[in-house]
């Protein structure tokens, strides 16, 4: 016998089932337990950035779009800083007023999902090559059996994005397109469309993280 | 410093037949396997300061004019990482239904009662040791549309973030003894019998209060950060 690699293991994932919203968004499940909710509303007054709105729906093989999926996003700062200690960009400044992650539920009425936040910046990938701006999503589902990460790309930074390194890993170039979310001026405050394709046609690119 | 590679071989595929629903909701393509960023390896922090006094006492956290009706338990352990450290300070997030196996849920139409005095959810932020607790009623077993007599063992959803977003996790934790997890479709899309046993939390006797409240111990594994063996910091120099 070798000597023994002492690691443990990553415990199983499963479905977040039908019911999630009492976990994770009580008020959507019908009910106020909280005093403090995590919610889609990630910026304040004092956070620094262009104000956008990012929304979709989450579609399933048929055509279907979800009614009961919740999503989370994850982005930096306006800088394209995270706010977190690991992130040492030498870079812009982190923002005492944006935490960069927030949280909703795809409506049960209308399957639409939104965020109100504000545009990241550019972030220093790999090798220090840059990252076109990017929101980093996560879904979770009754039928999903475990959460699945994708990255959306703003419609309006064409020339970041032909130079994004983790694009650029995405074999098939139409496929890319799946990952960029289109700008709406026509309202107060820009609104990025992203819909998430789980399955067949367009289906969305997902990451192994 | 980024993650372990996640091991497939113990966690659930995406497209399992034998839980109908996640046929039409699973990718059909491979996913895109990506090297670790700063996106994959930060994530949201959060603080004792957002959670309420009660916020882990599911017990008393929704109760309106009494307990509510159930075998009132504790459930506690530890978020560790694949390297057997501890990961502190993290937000550990749990929901469940009531005794009756019913949820407080605008959708959930079981013939079970809600319970007035419960509400089924709760959070903790683990400690510097990577321990969490708390305390609820053991939920019970409930009907679902899967095969037509589908019933799910009784659970607790948990909800973990760890450090970085690539740990996020979601998971259910099931009871020693329940004869209803060897039927469960949604227990059996994990492909490895050992995995699924380390979502059974055994009875712990002694983290029990005499006479009062029976503990389950739950302990969480994440994926471990690997270190930074004649590397670069991954956004440069």
């Amino acid at each position: 016998m070798v000597q023994s690699l002492e690691y443990l293991k990553e415990t199983a994932s499963q479905t977040a089932g039908p019911y999630v919203h009492i976990g994770l968004i009580p008020k959507q499940a019908g009910f106020d337990i909280f005093e403090n909710n995590f919610t889609n509303i990630m910026a304040d007054e004092n956070t620094r950035g262009e104000r956008i709105i990012i929304e979709g729906r989450v579609i399933d093989g048929t055509g279907t779009p979800l009614r009961d999926a919740l999503l989370e996003i994850w982005q930096a700062n306006a800088d394209g800083r995270y706010n977190h200690e690991l992130d040492r960009q030498n870079t812009g400044e982190i923002d005492a007023n944006f935490r960069g992650w927030g949280r909703t539920g795809t409506d049960f009425d209308t399957a639409v999902y939104r965020f109100e936040t504000i545009k990241p910046g550019v972030v220093t990938g790999r090798n220090g090559r840059d990252m076109a701006p990017h929101v980093n999503f996560w879904i979770v589902a009754r039928g999903i059996n475990i959460g699945l990460n994708t990255r959306m790309y703003f419609g309006d930074e064409q020339n970041a994005n032909e130079a994004d390194p983790v694009l650029n890993l995405i074999e098939q170039a139409e496929r890319r397109k799946t990952l960029i979310a289109t700008r709406d001026d026509s309202g107060a405050v820009p609104v990025y469309r992203f819909d998430i394709v789980l399955q067949g046609e367009n289906e969305t690119v997902f990451f192994d993280i | 410093m980024e993650f372990y590679q996640r091991d497939r071989t113990l966690q659930p595929a995406g497209y399992t037949p034998i839980y109908k629903t996640s046929v039409a909701r699973s990718p059909r393509q491979a996913m895109l396997s990506l090297q670790g960023s700063l996106s994959e390896t930060t994530g949201p922090v959060f603080g004792q300061h957002e959670l309420g006094p009660l916020d882990n006492d599911l017990i008393r956290n929704y109760a309106k004019d009494g307990d509510p009706i159930g075998e009132r338990i504790i459930v506690h352990g530890r978020v560790l990482d694949e390297n057997n450290r501890p990961v502190p300070h993290t937000l550990v997030e749990f929901w469940q239904a009531n005794a009756g196996g019913r949820y407080r849920h605008k959708k959930d139409t079981y013939l079970a009662p809600i319970d007035p005095n419960f509400g089924g959810c709760g959070r903790a932020l683990t400690d510097e040791n990577g321990y969490y607790f708390f305390r609820t009623i053991k939920p019970g077993p409930y009907p679902w549309r899967n095969y037509v007599n589908s019933w799910r063992p009784a659970h607790i959803h948990f909800s973990v973030f760890g450090s970085g977003f690539a740990q996020r996790l979601i998971t259910q934790m099931y009871f020693e003894g329940d004869p209803l997890i060897k039927e469960c479709p949604i227990v059996h899309v994990i492909p490895d019998e050992d995995a699924i046993n380390r979502l059974i939390a055994p009875i712990d006797l002694n983290g029990s209060i005499p006479l009062d409240t029976i503990a389950y111990k739950f302990d969480i594994v994440l994926r471990g950060r690997r270190s930074t063996l004649f590397e670069n910091r991954l956004e440069g120099n």
